[in-house]
């Protein structure tokens, strides 16, 4: 209680340092021109930051587009960015027309405009903010091989299979969830009976968790086939959520702040919730005990809804992550946005305390996921005894 | 916009990972962590069951080790009792039969005694009578020699005999 009331002291003096020196740039800006001079001094230095953290808001004189920087990094990407103009060039695999077509990424040489065609197995390509096309045969006024209307290409795209940034850290993760498992289990096979060590003791509170917090509560006596689903899905959101949080390689990539992939998860547990479904849930779903002449209202009450059990998870995943990754980018933007390094560690210390709050969401998230899974197929599978 | 739209390449690889993540996990690893930990909770469960079965057990042989104890004790007690009781009666009719067998002893002394008493005294009586005759014959005769010598012999005679 004590250390939390000095912690919020501290943060309030943050705040309170934070308001000072904001107050201070405006000013500097308006009036004086001796700051002007001084500003521009660490303006240059931060500059250079910038190039570091917003590569593609680094060219130079270009002002800083935060919106532009935080949709980059919370985006996926056909690169890896490591710093400044080093990056790792990933596989992209193309589903064309004309059948599949890879290359590297870093055939594209960074290009996210149009302007850098790939040419392979006799098709053109060009990459527009992270999407690929096909190239246009000639260039525009601006050198881009697309056909932009409202700053959109209209050029048509090929269906995209690459091993993007979120691709390669979702195998990573993968591969991580084998490792760690495998030897857990193998631990647990050496081990039979004993007490558990090691890295087994810290798994095994966090499995025993989820079969006696979240599956057995919520499915019943019927938990058992779906501890392995219930496991994997626990484990693989979260260890995606901490490996988000990660600000350097192999970290950073904001999978489960993607929505395609909490797409898959919730359709995942839509299909296992609906399979499992008995003849009482269907019976709930298609014939609910309301007069006859309401069943059409009923009837797309209960289909909508769902649909939206489901869709609830997908979104709530996807934000979840995704702002807490927003936050502390728009935080760490503060200190370009300003152009002084003074707000550093005001930036720094609130970074801080997102990224120990976001180790909070971590957990929650993926116990939140797992928990309303289990419910969901929990009653899916209750029986009931009229 | 481009936030909120699926892009197919990475459903499709989170499908595929997903699925082969689970299919490994499952068979590696799920199925024996659960069946581990569910193996190690009933043998948890079974060696407090089986204390707890040693702890009454236990109870219950020193409940009937204290019962048979006390039980030894009542019938301890009940023996000495039951000695005390016959010993008494022992010396109470040993005590009896010598008393009846004394009084017997000291009852047929005193028949004896009588009856020795009596026979004593019937010797004397017999006794006294020869010598009444002794004395009659011999005052007899010496009447035959004397008569007034005879008187005052008698008479002497007579004065000295004392009878019993």
């Amino acid at each position: 209680m004590r250390l939390n009331t000095l912690f919020l002291k501290k943060l309030f003096v943050l705040s309170l340092i934070f308001a000072f020196i904001a107050g201070v740039n405006a000013s500097a800006f308006a009036n004086s021109e001796h700051n002007e001079t001084v500003l521009k001094d660490s303006a240059h230095v931060t500059e250079a930051h910038a190039e570091g953290e917003g590569h593609a808001a680094g060219h130079g004189e270009e002002p800083f587009e935060p919106t532009k920087v935080i949709m980059e990094h919370i985006s996926d990407s056909h690169d890896w960015h490591l710093w400044g103009h080093t990056s790792i060039g990933l596989p992209v695999i193309l589903y064309t027309e004309a059948g599949l077509v890879t290359f590297n990424s870093s055939e594209f040489h960074h290009d996210q405009e149009g302007t850098h065609v790939v040419e392979k197995d006799g098709q053109k390509f060009v990459r527009f903010e992270n999407k690929i096309y096909y190239a246009a045969e000639t260039a525009n006024e601006k050198g881009q091989y697309l056909t932009l209307a409202d700053e959109h290409p209209t050029n048509a795209k090929p269906l995209d299979f690459s091993i993007t940034k979120n691709v390669a850290s979702m195998f990573l993760s993968a591969i991580i969830l084998c490792l760690v498992f495998f030897s857990v289990a193998a631990a647990y096979k050496k081990r039979e009976g004993k007490a558990p060590r090691g890295l087994q003791s810290f798994i095994e509170p966090i499995i025993v968790f989820v079969r006696d917090e979240v599956a057995r509560p919520n499915i019943g006596h019927k938990y058992v086939r779906y501890m392995p689903f219930l496991l994997t899905v626990f484990f693989f959101i979260l260890i995606n959520n901490l490996i988000g949080l990660i600000p350097i390689f192999p970290g950073g990539a904001n999978l489960t702040g993607n929505i395609a992939v909490t797409f898959v998860l919730g359709t995942i547990t839509f299909l296992v919730t609906n399979f499992s479904g008995n003849k009482y849930y269907w019976k709930h779903v298609l014939a609910p005990d309301v007069p006859w002449w309401l069943y059409p209202i009923m009837l797309v009450v209960e289909v909508i809804g769902l649909l939206s059990k489901p869709f609830a998870l997908i979104i709530r995943l996807f934000a979840n992550i995704t702002a807490g990754h927003i936050i502390v980018l728009s935080l760490i933007s503060l200190i370009f946005i300003f152009k002084t390094l003074y707000i550093a560690p005001v930036s720094v210390a609130f970074v801080l305390f997102m990224d120990v709050l976001e180790l909070l969401v971590a957990f929650l998230q993926a116990f939140i996921f797992t928990m309303l899974t289990a419910l969901f197929i929990g009653t899916a599978v209750e029986e009931h005894h009229h | 916009m481009d936030l909120v739209t699926p892009s197919i390449g990475l459903v499709f690889w989170t499908t595929v990972t997903f699925f082969f993540l689970f299919i490994l996990l499952r068979v590696f690893a799920w199925k024996p962590i659960v069946s581990a930990l569910n193996e190690r909770e009933r043998s948890i469960e079974d060696a407090l069951n089986a204390a707890d079965k040693a702890k009454e057990e236990l109870t219950r042989l020193n409940q009937e080790s204290d019962k048979l104890l006390k039980d030894a004790r009542l019938e301890r007690d009940k023996i000495l009792k039951e000695a005390k009781t016959l010993g008494d009666n022992l010396i109470a009719e040993a005590k009896h039969n010598a008393q009846t067998e004394g009084a017997k002893m000291i009852a047929k002394a005193h028949d004896e005694i009588n009856a020795q008493k009596n026979a004593a005294l019937a010797e004397v009586k017999n006794q006294v009578a020869s010598l009444s005759i002794d004395i009659a014959e011999k005052i007899l005769r010496k009447k035959f020699e004397n008569a007034g010598e005879q008187q005052t012999l008698v008479a002497e005679l007579l004065k000295d005999v004392k009878l019993n």
